[in-house]
C-alpha cells in the first residue's frame, strides 16, 4: 500500500492502495484459480477416490470415495468418508447429465469441460498451472523487491497479542470495519489470511501437484518423502484446493459486506476510499 | 413479501440461465481447435522443463518388497480377443516372437526364451495411471537400450515405436490397435525395460503377457502391453493418427511425465 492521498472526494479520501502488479496478478489469479478448480475436478472425476501413502487403487482402502450403486432401477450416489457413508445422489457419485442419472464424482456444472473428458481437463489444467506459476513468481519477486510483503503483510509488533487479535475478531464478527487512518493498512486477520494463502496454501498446491508427476519425482524424489507418497500428495492437493475455495468464499463475503464498490475500485484502479477519519 | 420472492425467483432463474450458458460456452471453447492448439503450448513447456531438470539418467524412485501393492489393478485391455493372440496364449507363448525392425542395422526376431536368457534388470517401481490411481510392482526384463544397441540404430532413427497385440478400440479402418512410442532419451534410460516377469512370476495376461514396456518416468498409458514388435522410426507422423500412441491419437499428451 503506497501512502499517497489522491485528494478528497464527496465520499471521503481516496488513497492509493494497490500497486499495478498486485492488481494485475490478483485478476490473473482469479482466472487461473477458477480454471484450475473446474479442470481439477474434471481430472478428479477420472478416479473419484483419495488414498494415503505411496500407492492406492480400487482394492486399496480409500478414505474418501464417490461411487455409484445400483438400487433397483435407479442409480444411487454414495460418498464414503472414512467410516461414514452418505447418500449424495444428484450431487456426488451420481448426478444428472442431459436429463439422465450418470455416474460422476462431481456433477457436470462443476467440471471443465462439463462432460467427462480427462484429456481436455488435463490440457486446461496444465496450461493454467503454468500461467499461475509464472504469475505467482512475478508477484513474489515484486512483493520482496518492492517491500510490499514487509510493509503491508507482515503483522506489526503488538498485532499478534491475544488482546489485539480478540478485539479484531469481535469487530469483524460485528461486521464493523476500520475507516480513516486505520483503513490505510490491512488488519491483522487479513494479514494472517493473506500470508497463509501466499506462503503456505499456494506453495503447497504447487508442491503437491508436482509430486503427482512421475517425471518430477525423478527430479525431486524428496517431495515424495515430504508429502508421504504420491497418493498422499494427491489427497493433500485436493484438501488444499478446498481450503483455497473456503478462503475465496470468506474473501468474497468480506468484499461484499465491507463495500463492494470501494473494494472493486481499489482492485481495479488502485484507489480505495478510507472514508472520513475516525467516525466509525 | 411478494416482491422479495419475485426478486429471489428472478435471481435464481438468472443464475441458472447464466450457469447453463456458462457450461455451453465453456464446452464450445473447449472444442475450439484454436483453443486446443494454444493450450498445447503447455505440453511443450512441461516436457522441456522436465527434461532440462531431469538430465537423461535421473532414476524413478525404487521401492522395497514391503511396498508392493497387494493387488495391482489391470487397466485397458485385460484379455486380447484376436485369434493370433489367443493361439499364442494357448501355447504358453512358445510360438510368440518379438520383432525388432525399422531403422536398425540388424533386424531381429526373438522368442520369449531368448529374451529371458538375456541379462535382465529388476526394479520395484510405481505405476501411475493418468486417471489418478497408483500401484507398485516388481518388474524384471531386458533393458531396451541393450537390445537397441545389439540391433544397431541407424543415425536417422529418433523414436522407438511399440506395436501391440490388442485392438483396444474396434474400428473399421483398424486404427484401434494399441501402440506407443518414446524418444531415444527414454529408450536408453536404465529403467526402461521390456518386462517379462512381474512380482517374481511370468507376466499375467491381464498385465500384458508375454512382454510389456516399463518406462518408469512416465504415466501408465506409455507402458504398452502385449508387445509384438519394436520399430525404430525417424518420425511419428506416418503411424495411425500421427500422434505417436493410441491415447495420444485420442487427445492425451505424448510426453506423459506429468
Amino acid at each position: 500500500m503506497a501512502t499517497t492521498d489522491a485528494g478528497m472526494t464527496s465520499g471521503g479520501t481516496l488513497f492509493y492502495r494497490h500497486g499495478l502488479l498486485v492488481r494485475l496478478s490478483h485478476w490473473v489469479n482469479v482466472l487461473c484459480m477458477t480454471v484450475l478448480l473446474y479442470s481439477g475436478l474434471q481430472i478428479f472425476n477420472a478416479h473419484p477416490a483419495l488414498y494415503w501413502g505411496q500407492y492406492g487403487a480400487d482394492d486399496d482402502p480409500s478414505f474418501i470415495s464417490m461411487e455409484a450403486e445400483q438400487e433397483g432401477n435407479a442409480l444411487k450416489g454414495v460418498t464414503r468418508i472414512g467410516g461414514l457413508t452418505l447418500d449424495t445422489t444428484g450431487i456426488l457419485g451420481v448426478s444428472n447429465v442431459g436429463g439422465e442419472a450418470a455416474v460422476r464424482g462431481f456433477p457436470n456444472w462443476l467440471t471443465l469441460p462439463s462432460y467427462q473428458d480427462l484429456a481436455s481437463g488435463r490440457r486446461w489444467h496444465f496450461f493454467f498451472a503454468w500461467l499461475f506459476v509464472i504469475n505467482g513468481f512475478s508477484y513474489l519477486a515484486y512483493g520482496f523487491i518492492s517491500r510490499h510483503f514487509r510493509r503491508d503483510l507482515l503483522p506489526a509488533a503488538g498485532e499478534l497479542q491475544p488482546s489485539h487479535l480478540g478485539r479484531e475478531i469481535v469487530s469483524h464478527a460485528r461486521l464493523r470495519f476500520p475507516k480513516g487512518a486505520e483503513a490505510r493498512h490491512y488488519n491483522t486477520l487479513q494479514k494472517l489470511a493473506y500470508v497463509a494463502v501466499i506462503f503456505v496454501l499456494l506453495p503447497l498446491m504447487i508442491g503437491t501437484g508436482l509430486t503427482m508427476s512421475p517425471g518430477f519425482n525423478a527430479v525431486a524424489p524428496w517431495l515424495l518423502d515430504l508429502f508421504g507418497g504420491r497418493q498422499s500428495a494427491r489427497t493433500l492437493h485436493f484438501l488444499t484446493a478446498f481450503s483455497l475455495v473456503a478462503f475465496v468464499a470468506v474473501h468474497v463475503a468480506m468484499v461484499l459486506v465491507s463495500g463492494v464498490f470501494n473494494n472493486l475500485r481499489s482492485m481495479i484502479t488502485g484507489y480505495y476510499d478510507i472514508g472520513q477519519g475516525g467516525k466509525s | 413479501m411478494s416482491r422479495i420472492i419475485t426478486r429471489r425467483r428472478f435471481l435464481l432463474g438468472a443464475t441458472m440461465t447464466a450457469s447453463a450458458l456458462g457450461l455451453a460456452g465453456c464446452d464450445a471453447l473447449v472444442e475450439n481447435d484454436r483453443t486446443k492448439s494454444v493450450l498445447k503450448i503447455a505440453e511443450g513447456f512441461s516436457m522441456k522443463t522436465q527434461r532440462f531438470l531431469l538430465g537423461d539418467d535421473a532414476l524413478a524412485r525404487e521401492f522395497t518388497e514391503a511396498d508392493i501393492s497387494p493387488t495391482f489393478r489391470a487397466n485397458g485391455t485385460s484379455m486380447p480377443d484376436n485369434a493370433r493372440y489367443i493361439d499364442w496364449m494357448n501355447q504358453r507363448f512358445s510360438g510368440w516372437k518379438l520383432e525388432v525392425g525399422g531403422l536398425v542395422d540388424k533386424p531381429m526376431q526373438l522368442s520369449l526364451a531368448e529374451l529371458k536368457a538375456l541379462p535382465a534388470r529388476t526394479q520395484i517401481t510405481r505405476h501411475d495411471c493418468v486417471e489418478g490411481w497408483s500401484a507398485i510392482g516388481k518388474w524384471t526384463g531386458v533393458p531396451l537400450g541393450a537390445l537397441l544397441q545389439a540391433a544397431g540404430l541407424k543415425p536417422e532413427a529418433r523414436y522407438i515405436v511399440f506395436h501391440c497385440a490388442d485392438e483396444y478400440e474396434k474400428t473399421l479402418d483398424g486404427s484401434g490397435w494399441y501402440y506407443e512410442s518414446i524418444d531415444l532419451v527414454d529408450a536408453f534410460h536404465p529403467q526402461t525395460i521390456l518386462a517379462h516377469t512381474m512380482n517374481g512370476r511370468d507376466l499375467e495376461v491381464a498385465h500384458g503377457a508375454p512382454l510389456r514396456l516399463r518406462v518408469e518416468r512416465q504415466l501408465g498409458y506409455k507402458q504398452a502391453k502385449y508387445l509384438t514388435g519394436i520399430e525404430a522410426v525417424a518420425d511419428l507422423g506416418q503411424l495411425y493418427g500421427g500422434n505417436g500412441g493410441f491415447w495420444e491419437d485420442r487427445g492425451y499428451e505424448w510426453y506423459a511425465g506429468i
